[in-house]
């Protein structure tokens, strides 16, 4: 099984159960980078496929939950080369696929062939970047692919149908469906209504669709669950995280 | 960076930018520029791409453009003879106004063009971002002109440097945000800006203020600020009766040099670009991004930038605002890599020196940013005897007043050699 294979057969595995998959994500090594991968192990526990953001030093798509959390990182001192170091270290203790979500240029610094094999050796499975559209994405793509490692899209609702089908079909692992024209952590909750949106995008993906941005409660994740194969929790575990509250209950208390 | 490409394809790449080949379709200046966007504003960036292929050489829209640049912002600009400077530097030193054109500064050329497109494009309400207070000032103002609301994002630190400039805006008409995240200036407030437009990218449109940001942003700035140069070229011509050996341009992301440079390329002038040489060479201590930096993506396009190894943006410093920024438009990062263009620095101190000596000599108080290119004239000047000089004036110091203050004025006196 490749790599980006991991992700979808362990957000299937989790629809197959009953349940919405859950895909919980946290910002390496914040609050404290000694504490990374024992957070880590608990979210890894309660989702089914963990989103690991890269602390980047311009994150201009996300809030600012996720900006605090990610600059508090950089002045820990958390890099791409030190996340890596940790996750060697934890080999065969986590279980949930990886996926890394960093904007495209600690990528890019770090060298795309270095990348995919040091991703790999680290048990990532795929990754997610969110400044760097479909058409600018092709020599990643080919370096992540030679280790069969997944390049994730994002669509949102403001996709246009027929780029609605190009990223569907490149997307690997799952596609990320955007359910707000917004960026991460908005307060003003998910739209009323999903169905249609969601209902075309998995109807054109052959791979899990998840949808993201705005989920909080375990309503949401039921609401995005019966259209989609999983919900993406972001902004609202870091907020956890932020309060020093305990990132396992909260993930246990969204499939409630 | 000279070395970045072999002479043959510099050459060739050269050859493209002069004949205005660039940048291709993809939004590349050669291997610079690019789209790197998010998603959700991949079709607003499609709508204004078509959007300016519509309308942006169409003629109804360039005649009210060229109306408005005529009968508002008060184009063209004078081209003023230096003759007291000329004198102490030993040069032939000419003046392209910009700080003349209204608002102060060549950024109203860019703001007014945009908000004409706006208009065009169907746009409910224009954001902003401003360093210096300069783009913000003009996007107000054109807003108020083309009647759009207006909502400009301005770092935290910025807003105390260039508060004269916070009070013009609200007076235009403009919401001014104050951005408190990040490094608090310039950059913090592109991401900013970029945050909101993601929010509602049909409504909005983003005039962005620098020949920077993802295709096809670099290219409209330039075709809206090339009239600096255009004009400047005639006025040497029927004014000097020759044109310059040498143009200076003080450079932050890049608009009023390009704007100078861009119909200057095929000519046999040297083109030089003055960046923040801030307090050294350390990192951190300048915004001297194309002396220094490396290749990288920030804010939407492959530039040169400002970086750790490790791919983080790094602060900057400089004393004026306006240059304070990690990265370049990558039309500059081009004209670097080809040879054609040479970029260096001037640090805050000599900056100051130059504004005061042109005070001086010339009555002219010009910004703090504009300051960087005297300053490096000025060392050309003694190491060039007799040459003729054009420096691209690109605006007035009145904003830079809060921090001028800080530096009692000196009493020496400016005579001739």
């Amino acid at each position: 099984m490749k790599a980006h294979e991991r992700i979808g057969a362990a957000l299937t595995a989790a629809n197959d159960a009953g349940r919405p998959a859950l895909v919980p994500f946290i910002t390496a090594g914040y609050p404290e980078p000694q504490d990374f991968i024992s957070t880590l192990k608990a979210v890894a526990e309660e989702g089914d496929v963990v989103e690991l953001g890269i602390p980047f030093s311009d994150p201009m798509a996300d809030g600012m939950t996720i900006q605090r959390s990610s600059f508090e990182a950089l002045q820990k001192g958390v890099s791409l080369k030190w996340i890596f170091d940790q996750l060697d270290s934890a080999q065969g203790e986590i279980d949930a696929p990886l996926v890394m979500m960093s904007y495209l240029n600690p990528l890019l610094a770090f060298g795309y062939e270095a990348l995919a094999e040091r991703a790999l050796a680290a048990g990532v499975c795929g990754f997610i970047i969110p400044d760097l559209p479909f058409e600018e994405s092709a020599d990643i793509r080919a370096a992540l692919d030679g280790k069969g490692l997944g390049l994730i899209q994002l669509v949102t609702p403001a996709t246009p149908d027929e780029r609605l089908r190009t990223l569907c079909e490149a997307s690997r692992g799952f596609v990320y469906a955007v359910t707000i024209t917004g960026i991460t952590g908005g307060g003003a909750g998910l739209p009323a209504d999903l169905t249609d949106y969601l209902n075309k995008v998995s109807g054109l993906s052959s791979i899990p669709v998840c949808a993201g941005f705005g989920i909080r409660e375990a309503k949401d994740v039921a609401a995005v669950g019966k259209h989609a194969a999983g919900a993406i929790v972001g902004s609202a575990l870091v907020e956890v995280l932020e309060r020093g509250g305990d990132p396992r209950s909260f993930l246990g208390s969204l499939r409630a | 960076m000279s070395t970045m490409f072999a002479a043959e394809e510099a050459r060739a790449l050269l050859d493209a930018a002069v004949k205005g080949e660039m940048p291709d379709e993809r939004g590349r200046f050669g291997p610079f520029g690019g789209r790197y966007i998010p998603e959700t504003l991949v079709p607003a960036f499609d709508r204004l791409e078509a959007g300016i292929k519509e309308h942006l050489h169409d003629s109804s829209f360039q005649d009210e453009y060229r109306k408005e640049l005529r009968e508002w912002v008060g184009r063209p600009t004078a081209l003023t003879f230096a003759p007291r400077l000329s004198e102490i530097w030993g040069a032939e030193v000419w003046l392209k106004r910009e700080d003349l054109a209204h608002t102060g500064a060549h950024k109203i050329n860019n703001a007014i063009g945009q908000a004409l497109l706006a208009k065009r494009l169907g746009a409910k309400r224009i954001i902003a971002e401003t360093g210096a207070g300069q783009h913000g000032v003009a996007s107000a103002a054109a807003c108020a002109r083309v009647g759009l609301p207006c909502t400009v994002f301005m770092g935290a630190v910025d807003m105390e440097r260039q508060a004269p400039n916070v009070d013009r805006m609200h007076r235009l008409g403009a919401e001014c945000v104050p951005v408190e995240t990040g490094d608090k200036t310039l950059r913090a407030a592109i991401d900013e800006a970029l945050r909101c437009w993601v929010t509602d990218p049909h409504g909005i449109y983003y005039i962005v203020g620098s020949a920077v940001s993802a295709h096809p942003y670099p290219y409209l700035v330039r075709e809206l600020q090339k009239v600096i140069g255009e004009e400047a070229r005639q006025q040497m011509l029927d004014q000097a009766g020759a044109l310059p050996d040498v143009a200076f341009a003080c450079v932050g992301g890049g608009s009023n040099a390009i704007g100078l440079f861009y119909p200057l390329l095929g000519d046999d002038i040297e083109l030089i670009g003055v960046e923040a040489g801030g307090t050294g060479t350390g990192l951190g201590q300048n915004a001297a991004t194309l002396a220094t930096g490396t290749p990288g993506v920030l804010q939407g396009s492959y530039t040169i930038i400002l970086q750790d190894d490790d791919g983080q943006v790094q602060e900057t410093h400089s004393i004026s605002a306006g240059l304070d920024y990690s990265g370049v438009g990558p039309e500059h990062a081009l004209l670097q890599a080809t040879g054609r263009v040479t970029y260096i620095s001037a640090e805050d101190d000599e900056a100051l020196e130059a504004l005061e000596e042109l005070c001086a000599t010339e009555g002219i108080l010009t910004a703090l940013e504009t300051s960087h290119a005297y300053a490096a004239a000025k060392q050309y000047a003694k190491e060039n005897p007799g040459k003729r000089i054009l420096i691209g004036n690109s605006g007035r110091g009145d904003k830079d007043m809060p921090t001028l203050t800080k530096y009692p004025a000196r009493t020496r006196s400016y005579e001739g050699a």
